[in-house]
C-alpha cells in the first residue's frame, strides 16, 4: 500500500478556526513525535533486496515502499525500536545513534 | 392509556410524556437499557417503534454503557439519537457522557433522578445527575409532565444548534414525576416539524466528505477543544432562551429560560429549588405570604449552563436565601448551594444563605417542612456570624436527633 499523503496542520490563530470537536479530515501531521528516539534505522539500499519484511513488522507502520522496489523510513514517526533491523533477513538495516545535540 | 390523536390533551405519566415528546422529535435511533423509574419511557418507545407510529431503530443494548455508545455511533453519522437512564445506569455510562460531550454529539437523554447505592434505593433524589455535572452535558430539571414533553422537543433544538452541539440531559424526579399522571397537551406533529427541522451537521462520518472522528490530540491542541466545549455551553444560554421564546410563539407555553421565579420580585426570603419540589414550595410561599411574610421561590431549571446572572440578580436583594438540595457533596454541602454561592460572590451585598439538604433516598418534603425553612431564613440574618455558620447546612426532616 502506498503511504497516504500527509497534510500539515498549522495551529489556527483563532479558536473559531479550530475543528468543531474531534472531527476533521484525516491525514494531518499535527506534531512530529519522534523526540524520544535514540537510535535510528538506516537502510543500506545496496544490500536491501526489497523483501518487505521490515515493512510488515514495523509496529508503527512507518516503513514505506519506494518506487525503486526498496524501502524508506518515515523518521517523523519512527520511534527507533529496532524491530526492523532485528528482523531484516539481509542485515540491511543498521541502528545508528542519533545526534541528540541537534 | 395513551392516544395518538393530534392536538389533544392526554392523561399520562411523566415517563409517557417524555416518550410522546421523543416521538414528536423524530429520532432515528433509540438505544436504551431499562431501569426503574425510567422503564416506562423505553417501554412506550419500543411499542411506538413496533406499531410503526415512530419510524426509528430501537436498539436493545446490554447495558447503559452500550446505550450511550450506540447513541454516539448514531450521532456520529449525523442521526438524531435518544437514550434514557437513571441512577446506577447514569453512572455506568459516565465514561460515555464525557465522550459524547467531547465529541460534540447532540444526543438527548432523559434521566429519572434516583438515589445512588449504597444503601440500595429506587426512590428519587438528585445525587445521580448532580454527580455528573462536570460531564459536559447541558442539564435541565423539569417540574411537571408537560414541561417534560415540551423540553424533550426543545432539547433537540438546543443541543443541535450549530453554536451549541452539546448533548442534553432532561431530569425528571423519580416516581414523583416519572410515575405521576397528569393532563398533558400534545402538540400536532406538523407544528413540531416546523419548530424542529431535521438535524444537519458537517461533523459526521460521510462518504462524500470523509472525516477522522474522535481523534486524539497532543497537549498542544487538547485545551483548545476543552475551551470550545466551555464556550459552546456558555453560548447555549442565549440559544435556550431563544428556543423557549419560539416555542411559546408556536405552542403557547414558555418556561422563562434558565430559571423560573415565583413571587421573587419583592421577596425578602427566597428558596432555591430544582424539579418537582417547586410545586410544594409555591404552596408554602402562598401560605407565608398570607401571613404577611415576603417569601419567594427561585426554581433552577438549568444547572448547566448555570444561570449565574439570573441567580445573582434575583437573590442579591433578598434578606436571606435558602437552597434546597436533594443532594450532598459529602464533606462540604449541596451542589446547588455551592453553585448559587459562587454566583453571588463578589456582589456588594451578599445575603446569608442556608443549605437545606432534603429528600435524600426519596424522603418526603412537605409544605410544613418548607414553611419551616422560610422561618429559618427569617431568623438567620439576626444571628451572630459564628452561630449562623454553625447551622448553615441543615438536614431536613431527619428521623432522629443528630445533636450528639
Ligand atoms: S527487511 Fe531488509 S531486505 Fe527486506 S525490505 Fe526491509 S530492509 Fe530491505
Ligand atoms: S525502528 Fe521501529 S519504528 Fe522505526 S522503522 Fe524500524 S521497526 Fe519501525
Amino acid at each position: 500500500m502506498d503511504k497516504p499523503e500527509l497534510k500539515n496542520f498549522t495551529k489556527p490563530e483563532s479558536i473559531k478556526d479550530y475543528p468543531v470537536g474531534p472531527s476533521f479530515s484525516g491525514g494531518h501531521l499535527v506534531s512530529v513525535n519522534s523526540g524520544w528516539r535514540t537510535f535510528k534505522p538506516v537502510v543500506a539500499l545496496d544490500t536491501c533486496t526489497g523483501c518487505y519484511r521490515c515493512y510488515l513488522v514495523c509496529p508503527d507502520g512507518v516503513i514505506v515502499k519506494t518506487e525503486a522496489g526498496k524501502v524508506a523510513v518515515d523518521y517523523d514517526f519512527c520511534k527507533g525500536c529496532g524491530v526492523c533491523a532485528h528482523e531484516c533477513p539481509f542485515d540491511a538495516i543498521e541502528m545508528v545513534k542519533e545526534d541528540l545535540q541537534k | 392509556m395513551m392516544h395518538n390523536h393530534k392536538n389533544e390533551s392526554v392523561f399520562v405519566s411523566g415517563d409517557e410524556a417524555v416518550a410522546l415528546g421523543v416521538r414528536l422529535s423524530r429520532p432515528h435511533v433509540i438505544s436504551a437499557y431499562p431501569i426503574t423509574p425510567q422503564t416506562i419511557v423505553v417501554e412506550r418507545l419500543s411499542e411506538m417503534v413496533e406499531d410503526g407510529s415512530l419510524v426509528a431503530r430501537y436498539i436493545h443494548v446490554e447495558s447503559e454503557h452500550s446505550a450511550m455508545s450506540a447513541a454516539m455511533g448514531a450521532s456520529s453519522v449525523g442521526a438524531r439519537a435518544f437514550t434514557a437512564t437513571s441512577s446506577q445506569g447514569l453512572l455506568y455510562m459516565a465514561e460515555g457522557l464525557h465522550y459524547a460531550s467531547g465529541g460534540r454529539m447532540p444526543i438527548v437523554m432523559m434521566n429519572a433522578n434516583r438515589s445512588l447505592a449504597l444503601p440500595w434505593s429506587i426512590f428519587g433524589d438528585h445525587r445521580d445527575s448532580m454527580s455528573m455535572l462536570d460531564s459536559g452535558w447541558i442539564q435541565v430539571y423539569v417540574e411537571d409532565a408537560q414541561e417534560a414533553l415540551d423540553m424533550t422537543i426543545q432539547a433537540y433544538r438546543i443541543a443541535e444548534d450549530s453554536s451549541v452541539l452539546t448533548p442534553l440531559m432532561i431530569n425528571l424526579d423519580g416516581f414523583i414525576l416519572t410515575h405521576t399522571y397528569e393532563l398533558v397537551e400534545v402538540p400536532p406533529q406538523e407544528e413540531v416539524d416546523s419548530y424542529l427541522p431535521p438535524f444537519s451537521t458537517p461533523n459526521k462520518m460521510s462518504l462524500e466528505d470523509p472525516k477522522s472522528m474522535g481523534f486524539s490530540t497532543s497537549p498542544a491542541d487538547n485545551m483548545e477543544f476543552k475551551y470550545q466545549q466551555h464556550k459552546a455551553m456558555m453560548d447555549s444560554r442565549e440559544v435556550i432562551k431563544q428556543a423557549d421564546k419560539e416555542y411559546a410563539e408556536i405552542f403557547g407555553r414558555s418556561y422563562n429560560g434558565l430559571i423560573d421565579c415565583y413571587q421573587c420580585d419583592n421577596a425578602e426570603y427566597i428558596l432555591v429549588t430544582a424539579g418537582s419540589v417547586t410545586g410544594t414550595a409555591r404552596v408554602a410561599v402562598d401560605s407565608m405570604r398570607s401571613k404577611g411574610i415576603k417569601a419567594g421561590v427561585l426554581r433552577i431549571r438549568f444547572m448547566r449552563p448555570f444561570p449565574e446572572q439570573e441567580v445573582r440578580n434575583t437573590l442579591a436583594g433578598a434578606a436571606s436565601y435558602g437552597v434546597l438540595d436533594k443532594d450532598i457533596s459529602f464533606g462540604y454541602e449541596g451542589t446547588m448551594f455551592t453553585n448559587v454561592n459562587s454566583a453571588l460572590s463578589g456582589t456588594a451585598h451578599i445575603p446569608r444563605g442556608i443549605n437545606f439538604i432534603g429528600g435524600l433516598g426519596g424522603r418526603d418534603i412537605s409544605v410544613q417542612d418548607i414553611e419551616e425553612m422560610f422561618e429559618a431564613l427569617r431568623l438567620c440574618p439576626a444571628h451572630d456570624y459564628t452561630e449562623y455558620r454553625k447551622n448553615r447546612i441543615r438536614f431536613v426532616n431527619m428521623g432522629v436527633s443528630i445533636h450528639e
